[in-house]
């Protein structure tokens, strides 16, 4: 110990923050068939069903390439937030990250917060590549609309992350891929993300308008011209779902956090 | 399950080392009259501790005895049921107590993906004056790992990159909840030094162990802790003496009976047809006695007590039990 220390010292929360968000992206870095799946997906579906038809018309001057761009934008985060989010915080559970973080002068919610922002930032890299693909691919966008595209996707994801979180703090590490992939995949099919929605039976179609990630995949295809519904009642749904899935992650983390530390 | 009110040391959590000299100095940690209860087991059942700076202090005890408990509410890793924890004066979930302290948990995982060196930087960023990460590393011996990734290292090396965790932020107490596990004798030895060296400049340790020679070697004080209860506060020399036990066990050709044995240093008699079992800090002058009545022993054994009997000989309720008597 050097030197005389004023009492009450702590690190600065910036700097912790920062190195816990590092901490996070050093890991994806080195795990990449877990990102290689997030990133490479949307873009392999980019290729098959976008790519070929890329020009065609859909009617209203809507384009094929762009309508399959937006819905495989919407699948591109929502798979990070819910897979990389959620399956690696149950990960981080399983091997007892948070036992010892909650030793140290960690804040608890600098830790949600870097492993928020970690998949926030991937989720953007995901979204860059796909983009990349399709604007080299034939998309042709004004910069505004894919600015415009950028920013609802990541603003949007609150729902999808509250997914994400809640499995991740509600599941063992055993659970959670399993339970990410049958709440997820099925609601993707439902959404219209896949296949559009009027291919869909009609009783898939009559619950897709209160699924979350119909709500979440509006906000693309309205930015390409393609929505079903007006702007605000898409965010007002994203909304509502933001408060309902990111109440229930809470509350999954409490009850873990009162399991461990009451 | 009523504890005797003799206790076999002076002890009971006002005891020693809580003189003087601790009432003047803020206590580092301090625990108050601490219960702490999960559902209906009662791990700790009121626990008065208070540990001055500088002071390094081992707490022994068997098996769920309640040192991990203990330690869990000094650093607020849990909260007590009943009764005060306290670091440095706040209470201990508190970032500024915190970011004085370094801790080695028994469970705890850090994420296996980055490097050694990775993983103390990370934790560096948590306290206001952190050490150089090759100073933590070369404490731990680490150095030379320090590129590897946590997923490559063996158990021991994995416990003392804990131990570099635990000392990067350079904190003035230091709590290890059985530090040891895992290494082998030639890591332990290293590992101790090094605590050793590191606390010499007046910072305070509070460790958990099993090993008797652990707490012996590296502790001014040792707190022994049963079912909950402090039993014993004292230096490890006067807690040896009293734990220090043999084991003797020897047939007789006739029947022996409690009486045989009274007046004998001997606890946790165990009689049985001829066989006999008994716990004794003085072996030689039960053996004597035995003698001097003129009895035949076979079969005699006298071995050192292991731990856990040590702590039978501690928590002996009254003396001398005949079998099954309870």
């Amino acid at each position: 110990m050097t030197g005389p220390r004023a009492q009450g010292d702590v690190a600065p929360i910036p700097g912790i923050a920062w190195a816990q968000v590092r901490s996070v992206l050093l890991a994806y870095w080195r795990m990449p068939a877990f990102v290689l799946i997030s990133m490479g997906l949307p873009v392999m579906f980019f290729v098959f069903f976008g790519l070929p038809n890329v020009g065609r018309s859909l009617g209203n001057g809507i384009r094929l390439g762009s309508y399959v761009l937006a819905s495989l934008s919407a699948y591109a985060v929502s798979n990070v937030v819910v897979y990389n989010v959620g399956i690696g915080v149950a990960n981080q559970r399983a091997r007892k990250l948070d036992l010892l973080q909650r030793a140290t002068p960690l804040p608890a919610w600098v830790a949600v917060l870097g492993n928020v922002v970690g998949g926030l930032i991937l989720a953007l890299l995901a979204l860059l590549a796909l983009f990349a693909v399709a604007a080299l691919g034939g998309v042709r966008m004004g910069a505004g609309t894919w600015f415009t595209l950028l920013l609802w996707l990541n603003a949007g994801c609150l729902p999808m992350l509250g997914l994400g979180l809640a499995i991740g703090y509600g599941a063992g590490p055993n659970m959670a891929p399993a339970l990410a992939s049958l709440i997820y995949l099925p609601m993707a099919f439902a959404s219209g993300i896949f296949i559009p929605l009027r291919q869909l039976p009609t009783f898939i179609q009559s619950i897709s308008h209160y699924l979350p990630l119909y709500h979440y995949g509006q906000l693309a295809w309205i930015t390409v011209g393609a929505g079903d519904e007006t702007l605000a009642r898409a965010l007002l749904w994203v909304a509502l779902w933001s408060v309902a899935l990111l109440g229930l992650a809470s509350r999954a983390y409490r009850l873990d956090a009162q399991r461990k530390f009451a | 399950m009523s504890l005797p009110l003799s206790l076999p040391l002076d002890g009971g959590g006002s005891g020693w080392g809580c003189s003087s000299y601790a009432n003047r100095m803020t206590a580092v940690v301090e625990l108050v009259a601490a219960v702490k209860r999960y559902g209906d087991v009662e791990a700790l059942r009121g626990v008065d501790l208070a540990i001055p700076p500088g002071q390094v202090v081992a707490i022994l005890g068997p098996n769920g005895a309640g040192k991990t408990t203990a330690i869990s509410l000094m650093l607020g890793l849990r909260r007590p049921t009943a009764g005060t924890a306290r670091l440095f004066g706040l209470d201990p979930s508190d970032r500024r107590a915190r970011s004085r302290c370094g801790v080695m948990l028994q469970e705890s995982g850090v994420t296996d993906a980055l490097t050694l060196r990775e993983v103390v930087d990370l934790f560096r960023a948590y306290y206001p004056h952190p050490m150089p990460t090759a100073r933590a590393l070369e404490m731990a011996g680490l150095l030379d790992q320090a590129e590897r990734q946590v997923v490559k290292l063996s158990g021991g090396q994995r416990q003392r990159l804990y131990y570099a965790l635990a000392v990067c932020g350079d904190p003035e107490v230091i709590f290890l909840d059985e530090p040891t596990v895992g290494m082998d004798v030639e890591s332990r030895r290293a590992f101790l030094d090094s605590i050793r060296e590191f606390f010499r400049e007046g910072r305070t340790i509070v460790l958990t162990t099993h090993y008797l020679e652990e707490a012996d070697q590296l502790a001014g004080r040792v707190v022994v802790i049963d079912r909950g209860l402090v039993i014993a506060d004292a230096p490890p020399a006067q807690i040896k003496a009293r734990v220090a036990g043999k084991r003797v066990s020897f047939t007789t050709d006739r029947t022996l009976a409690q009486s045989d044995f009274a007046g004998l240093p001997v606890s946790h008699l165990e009689l049985e047809d001829g066989r006999v079992r008994l716990l004794s800090n003085q072996p030689e002058a039960v053996l004597r006695a035995l003698f001097t009545k003129g009895l035949a022993l076979r079969d005699l054994e006298v071995v050192g007590a292991d731990l856990e009997e040590a702590f039978l000989a501690l928590t002996q309720r009254g003396g001398a039990s005949p079998p099954g008597g309870e």
